[in-house]
């Protein structure tokens, strides 16, 4: 989603740099409360960290691939202020030395790739933590959850800004359609790797899980109780059937809104089989390059596709999302059902947790 | 990032150019590409005025022509963009060689391609005649914030040792027959990845400890001070300055 | 046995000590490092020094030994205060370690962490030397000229504008040892300082660390290194000191050695090696 010089006019890019510049003085003194002394060394090794993860490759749908954007990740292992510091110098640094975003859409890519990420993934994440069951599947499909939507924002917010600022008159309808759709998708394997990466350091250090802080506390005392991971404990038996009925009528909004989402995306996609795709097709852009161009920037979208009938890839973004966020919804009912069962049967029954058993 | 790859971005000279303080070129590159993006696109003969601009700045900075063609190659997802451009913006089309083609499209593609590509040359040659240590001096010179400037510092000391503990990883997982193929093995690649995240944080805890331990408190001792004379700046500064003149008259004209 | 009364090395022109500081020493010589009675059991309850006394003279090279989990890492980081006594005290040259001296006692004490990835964290060796008297408030020529002269001490002077992760891993663990020698410290704490390190890169070291005329304690468990460096050596076994005489003595104990998960090398007689410089010959005490 790098943002290159000249695609957005300059007073829309002076906006965003006055934004992005507010969003990091903010975070610069929320930082230091989620880091204390330790923000320079601990920031940088995370910035590290999702530089280096922004070049893990994960296959995606018809042989495309994504990589980790990791506002998401970063948003919820060390909180949100750090986050916006960390995939904001990332930002700088690539902008300064790859040329990779253009030095003057700086505020435009810190706006939607490291604002927009990191504060609609912690909004999210908090809110499900808190409505869930305090237990560490919660904590991965929050991150699930979080990570899905946070990216498909970050094209909602990218579009915003090309509404408003945009140098060529492409229609809004096509570039949120493009944006929109392929971001579900890219979406969907920032979510998984997210969630599971989440799920792999709670089950190693669920101490460094910022996300889950209040959680892990109780969490231990448990463990040392008893030596064992046992939900059983949890304290009141009781109100948690109830606890977690009240949560499935949540689940049920959020999978509906996910569903009107990508059904959205996909009404569109498929409503306007419309030239972008099929020129791509039809000027035969090289294949592998768009396989590249999709992995990285939100713009490649549009040469998404290497399906050969360009009609039929117009509507794929829409359908897979569609497809994928009923998987998604599926999984959290099952995965909200196993917890019950694992919550009434006794400890040792409990499904491994997803950190270790993925 | 890290070293590796700024060895290959950083071409060592000692031009000229090299020798200007890096928070004179960094002012430079930046407001030669706010120029230029403000350059109304029907300019069409200030592009090539500006790419000569750069030429000139290549030519003294002794950075070779082919090097420099090479990096603008991070371009190219842009350039697919803008070929698409006149194919599917609105408004009125004329017919070249039997394509129809939006008019505002050909404009919008022309806009993108020649700022885009002055923008990634800029950053090229600013990347290209200025080392990194330097480059983060001269974002603090510029008054970044110095926390900011520090997670920089820290990102690119560690960007190597942590790319490489990822690539070791990778090697691992090869040497056991592994390779992503699909969806199944998400759940491989992110427990390489968690298994990185936490032994980025635990380095990062005892890069803490080791800063404590010589004196640390919170702030990083300024030991180098960069500073410009008045002739550097105005050095510096006579990139965007011709630039701006072809901009102004480009408006007026 | 080690009479040297002045709370302070001769050779610390640092700011940033207090004139203040030396009332606080203890009656009669100072050593350079002093700990009775130190315990210590992390937040989650876990504990892992109950009680480790020891002295050590100004001067003095000792080795601290123990299997890995005995406490030694845990025992180090109370050195510079990075982690408080439960119960107990240290006391560098007199000075105990508290939040009120800890600037002092940092630059008193200096630790050489085991991966010099962690200690080096600047983006060039000079950057990093400086570093320490830096954050002490030196500036200008004297900090060049206390630069040069940490490096020159490990034979890196040519390697100053170099970005530490160019140099070799033996190179950079002399370089670590240089960030630290530039703070002019009271007493050197190397963590594990031989390992990962070839077989030439070993011999330079200890030729580098025998050479320096401060105080080290080397915590490590590599045995040989221990006797070819250091005459005394403690043993630090499930937070305790278990043993405490001649590294010579200690290692030729094998009842002793395996009691403590301790192994010498295949085919490594202790008794075959001379120990250079045997200058604290205290006769063994085992506890």
């Amino acid at each position: 989603m790098h943002v290159p010089d000249g695609f957005i006019n300059a007073p829309t890019s002076a906006a965003t740099g006055l934004v992005a510049a507010g969003a990091i003085a903010v975070s610069l003194r929320g930082a230091r409360r989620e880091l204390d002394e330790r923000t320079a060394p601990l920031a940088g090794l995370v910035a590290a960290f999702i530089f280096a993860v922004q070049m893990l490759n994960f296959p995606v749908a018809a042989g495309t691939s994504g990589h980790l954007l990791g506002g998401a990740l970063a948003a919820i292992l060390v909180g949100p202020y750090t986050g916006v510091l960390c995939v904001s110098v990332v930002l700088l640094m690539q902008g300064i030395l790859f040329a990779d975003g253009g030095l003057t859409a700086l505020g435009v890519n810190i706006t939607d790739m490291a604002i927009v990420t990191t504060v609609v993934t912690y909004a999210v994440f908090r809110v499900l933590v808190r409505v869930l069951p305090r237990a560490r599947r919660s904590v991965t499909i929050a991150s699930f959850t979080a990570a899905l939507l946070s990216v498909p924002a970050a094209a909602c917010a990218f579009t915003l800004i090309y509404a408003v600022g945009g140098t060529t008159d492409v229609s809004i309808g096509k570039v949120a359609t493009a944006m929109i759709g392929v971001h579900v998708l890219i979406g969907l394997g920032e979510a998984a790797i997210t969630a599971l990466t989440v799920g792999a350091v709670i089950a190693v250090r669920p101490d460094l899980v910022h996300g889950a802080r209040g959680l892990t506390r109780r969490l231990k005392l448990r463990v040392n109780g008893e030596l064992v991971d046992a939900p059983a404990a949890a304290p009141a038996p009781a109100a948690a059937p109830v606890a977690a009925r009240s949560h499935r009528g949540l689940w049920i909004t959020g999978l509906v809104t996910s569903l009107v989402l990508a059904g959205f995306v996909s009404f569109y996609a498929s409503s306007s089989p419309d030239g972008l795709e099929k020129v791509a097709h039809d000027q035969g852009i090289d294949k592998t390059e768009k396989q590249h161009a999709a992995s990285d920037s939100p713009l490649a979208g549009y040469g998404v596709k290497d399906i050969a009938d360009a009609r039929l890839s117009g509507g794929l973004a829409g359908v897979i999302g569609v497809g994928a966020t009923v998987a998604a919804g599926s999984g959290v009912f099952w995965a909200v059902r196993r917890r019950r069962t694992a919550d009434t049967a006794p400890a040792g029954t409990a499904a491994p947790t997803t950190g270790t058993g993925v | 990032m890290g070293a590796g790859h700024a060895h290959r971005l950083y071409r060592h000279g000692h031009s000229p150019v090299h020798a200007l303080p890096p928070h004179t070129k960094l002012a430079a590159a930046f407001a030669f590409v706010v120029v230029v993006v403000s350059t109304p696109r029907e300019a069409i003969w200030a592009y090539p005025l500006y790419a000569a601009l750069l030429g000139a700045v290549a030519y003294v900075a002794r950075v070779p022509a082919g090097f420099l063609l090479r990096r603008l190659l991070i371009e190219v997802p842009f350039v697919a963009f803008a070929v698409l451009m006149p194919f599917v913006a609105e408004g009125e089309r004329v017919q070249v060689l039997g394509l129809s083609l939006s008019v505002n499209g050909l404009w919008g593609a022309w806009n993108v391609l020649a700022k885009g590509t002055l923008g990634v040359a800029a950053s090229v040659l600013l990347a290209a005649t200025t080392e990194l240590r330097a480059l983060l001096l001269g974002l603090q010179r510029l008054k970044l914030p110095p926390l900011l400037v520090q997670i920089a510092s820290f990102m690119i000391r560690y960007g190597d040792v942590i790319t490489d503990e990822m690539r070791r990883m990778r090697i691992a997982r090869a040497s056991r027959g592994f390779e992503a193929r699909g969806v199944r093995h998400w759940g491989v690649l992110a427990k390489s990845a968690g298994a990185l995240f936490i032994r980025s944080y635990e380095r990062g805890e005892r890069v803490h400890l080791a800063m404590v331990s010589r004196g640390y408190a919170g702030s990083l001792p300024v030991i180098d001070e960069v500073t410009a004379s008045r002739a550097q700046w105005s050095y510096a500064l006579a990139l965007p300055l011709s630039a701006l003149a072809v901009c102004l008259l480009g408006w007026i004209l | 046995m080690d009479p040297v009364t002045a709370p302070v090395p001769a050779s610390a022109p640092t700011s940033g000590t207090a004139p203040g500081t030396a009332p606080e020493a203890a009656p009669g010589p100072a050593a350079s490092l002093e700990v009775s009675g130190l315990a210590f059991a992390y937040p989650d309850g876990h504990q892992a020094l109950f009680g480790v006394d020891f002295r050590i003279e100004r001067g003095e090279r000792v080795a601290l030994l123990g299997p890995n989990g005995a406490g030694k890492t845990t025992l180090v980081l109370h050195l510079n205060g990075i982690l408080t006594a439960g119960a107990g005290t240290v006391r560098v040259a007199g000075l105990p370690v508290d939040k009120r001296n800890m600037a002092e006692i940092r630059r008193r004490v200096g630790i050489v962490f085991q991966d010099p990835d962690d200690q080096l964290f600047m983006p060039t060796v000079r950057e990093d030397v400086a570093f320490g008297p830096a954050a002490a408030g030196l500036r200008g020529a004297e900090l060049e000229e206390r630069v040069d002269r940490a490096l020159e001490r490990v034979g890196m002077r040519e390697f100053k504008d170099r970005p530490p992760h160019h140099l070799s891993f033996g190179q950079r663990r002399r370089v670590a040892v240089a960030t630290v020698l530039a703070m002019e410290p009271e007493i050197l704490v190397l963590d594990e300082p031989s390992s990962n390190l070839d077989p030439a890169s070993r011999r330079e070291l200890a030729d580098i660390l025998r050479s320096l005329d401060v105080t080290v304690l080397m915590v490590t468990h590599d045995l040989p290194y221990a006797l070819e460096l250091c005459p005394r050596s403690l043993v630090l076994s499930e937070g305790v000191i278990a043993a405490d005489g001649p590294t010579a003595e200690l290692l030729a104990d094998e009842e002793l050695m395996r009691a403590h998960r301790l192994e010498l090398p295949f085919g490594f007689d202790p008794r075959s090696v001379a120990v250079q410089s045997p200058r604290s010959a205290q006769s063994a005490q085992f506890v």
